[in-house]
């Protein structure tokens, strides 16, 4: 868990970050969110103390993040950031196994580690372990630094706008990753993004920060369907509100229990349950179609959606 | 030199060429007799004879050696220094002094320090080590500061201690640019080092300065090519080093 309390952060007078109190529950994602200057990520940086707080305290599953000195505490909290920062000089596995190693794992235990993560990563262990991070592309990088992230199993994990420098394709792939990871391992996640598309896809909580003020907090649906103000609306909704909306829903929420359409199913046309009413509607639009039948993850039928269903609400 | 990642084998390596033919003509020099008694017949004594070549190359060699640690001690320390938080503020005052070390000509520092300390090869250490002072402190500094913020910020999140930071990550990322000015500090200091004999060090200068003082060109051009090839053989040398430095960036 990660507790802000009314936590502060001056420079020269004028707030950074003021008076934010904000609270991500074990085991989610929570996300800040805000244009730059909004002092998102100066929040995120009191959480390992790269920064200090004016005033306030942060909680970290029972201490405050002052307790501990600061290399302790940064050993305990993973780490990732738009820039990657991988050491250069050092291979993927030396540099995956930067903690571990500051910790003083063994070897052996460290090589299983390394490849465990290359693998959660789906990165190829044989072919880039012993790689120079320069030989390798932009999403590898940053899948190496996720990893890196990861390797003492981490309390907590913090990420600066992590896919801000990728391309799209990469991005989106990555944005996937995190989503399975987190469900794999259960990390309490604390992200920073400017991107409101990632932010409704990845997060449990978010909060909306706006010149060092929280304007909002709450569940994607909470900001989108019960926005506080005008300057919430605008932000999250403005003329993508209905699509964001049906990005946050699920196909099992709307379908209909009906198993069989007209006696005809194609298996291959099949959907995911869990797959996003955004992209059940694309699908419908692409292939001319106004409902899809609907699977769980071993491929047993669950129902039917109906594109009629998509705008009752 | 080249940069490229070649493996190069040690038989093939053109420092180990350089250095063998610096020593073959340290020892093989009295040979050249009849060569340079041909060239200049004028000449009584066409060898030097004063002090064996091999004693002057030692001599000369133990001198670089001796000024390089202690300017590069006094330079990366320096480098470092001024580079951390708590020494930022010496930053100017230092290299103001490193650069007025290196705007005072050698032979001006020998000038004033032989009526301090006296003849012999203490004035001529520290007008070397003075010299070679800002090559050092220079590329040290750029050499840290050119480490990346994010790789400086992923370092000190990862749980590294100050001391970690700099032994682990900064040192190592910036050592083919301090290596490179130790490199032109100890290329300049090499020929520097042959003035030294003005003030009464031995070093492979004082062929060059008999010679001169004397109108013997055979004693110069054998003083100027044993510094010469001195000077090559440990330009090469750095070249090795600096490849095994910077190996990550050509893997």
């Amino acid at each position: 868990m990660i507790e802000f309390r009314n936590v502060s952060k001056r420079y020269d007078g004028s707030f950074a970050v003021d008076d934010l109190s904000f609270t991500v529950a074990e085991g989610a994602i929570g996300v800040l969110i805000g244009t730059s200057g909004s002092g998102k990520s100066t929040a995120l940086r009191m959480v390992n103390r790269l920064i200090d707080p004016s005033s306030g305290t942060i909680h970290l599953s029972g201490t405050t993040v002052e307790q501990l000195p600061p290399v302790k505490l940064r050993r305990r909290i993973g780490y990732v950031i738009q820039s990657v920062g991988l050491f250069p000089h050092w291979t993927v596995e030396r540099n995956i196994g930067t903690v571990p190693h500051l910790l003083g794992w063994p070897k052996a235990k460290i090589r299983d580690r390394v490849a465990q993560l290359l693998d959660l990563l789906r990165l190829d262990a044989n072919a880039v372990r012993h790689k120079y991070p320069h030989q390798l592309s932009g999403g590898q990088q940053q899948r190496v630094g996720v990893a890196r992230a990861l390797a003492a199993d981490p309390d907590v994990l913090l990420m600066d706008e992590p896919f801000g420098a990728l391309d799209p394709i990469t991005r989106t792939a990555l944005q996937d990753e995190i989503a399975f990871i987190h469900q794999q391992t259960k990390k309490t996640i604390l992200l920073v993004t400017h991107d409101i598309e990632e932010a409704l896809k990845l997060g449990d909580t978010i909060a909306l920060l706006d010149r060092g003020k929280l304007v909002q907090a709450g569940t994607p649906r909470d900001l989108l369907t019960a926005p506080a103000n005008d300057f919430v609306r605008d932000f999250f909704g403005g003329a993508n509100l209905g699509l964001r909306l049906l990005e946050i829903e699920t196909a099992a929420t709307v379908m209909r229990p009906e198993k069989r359409i007209d006696g005809e199913r194609n298996e291959a046309e099949a959907i995911p349950a869990s797959m996003s009413l955004h992209r059940a509607l694309s699908l419908m639009v692409a292939r001319g179609v106004d409902r899809l039948p609907v699977v769980d993850d071993k491929g047993a039928p669950q129902g039917t959606l109906h594109l009629a269903d998509l705008a009752k609400r | 030199m080249t940069t490229n990642g070649r493996h190069i084998s040690w038989y093939a390596d053109p420092a180990l060429g350089a250095a063998l033919l610096t020593l073959a003509l340290v020892f093989g020099m009295p040979l050249l007799r009849p060569v340079f008694a041909g060239a200049f017949p004028e000449l009584d004594r066409p060898i030097y004879v004063g002090d064996p070549f091999w004693l002057l190359l030692l001599s000369h060699l133990g001198l670089v050696a001796a000024s390089s640690v202690a300017a590069g001690v006094v330079g990366i320390g320096a480098g470092i220094l001024v580079t951390r938080k708590a020494g930022r503020s010496f930053r100017g005052t230092i290299e103001t002094l490193a650069a007025m070390g290196q705007t005072f000509p050698p032979v001006a520092v020998l000038a004033v320090a032989v009526p301090l300390i006296g003849f012999g090869a203490w004035p001529a250490f520290i007008a070397l080590a003075l010299y070679g002072l800002l090559p050092i402190i220079e590329n040290t500094v750029s050499g840290l500061e050119q480490v990346p913020a994010a790789v400086r910020e992923a370092a000190a999140s990862s749980g590294m201690t100050a001391t970690q930071v700099l032994r682990d990550v900064e040192l190592p990322i910036a050592a083919p640019i301090i290596l490179t000015g130790v490199r032109i500090s100890v290329t300049i200091n090499i020929g520097t080092a042959a003035l030294a004999s003005t003030v009464g060090a031995k070093s492979l200068g004082l062929p060059l300065i008999v010679g001169l003082n004397s109108d013997n060109i055979a004693y110069v051009i054998q003083g100027a090519l044993l510094v010469g090839a001195l000077a090559i053989t440990v330009d090469l040398a750095f070249g090795r080093a600096l490849r095994y430095v910077q190996r990550w960036k050509v893997a």
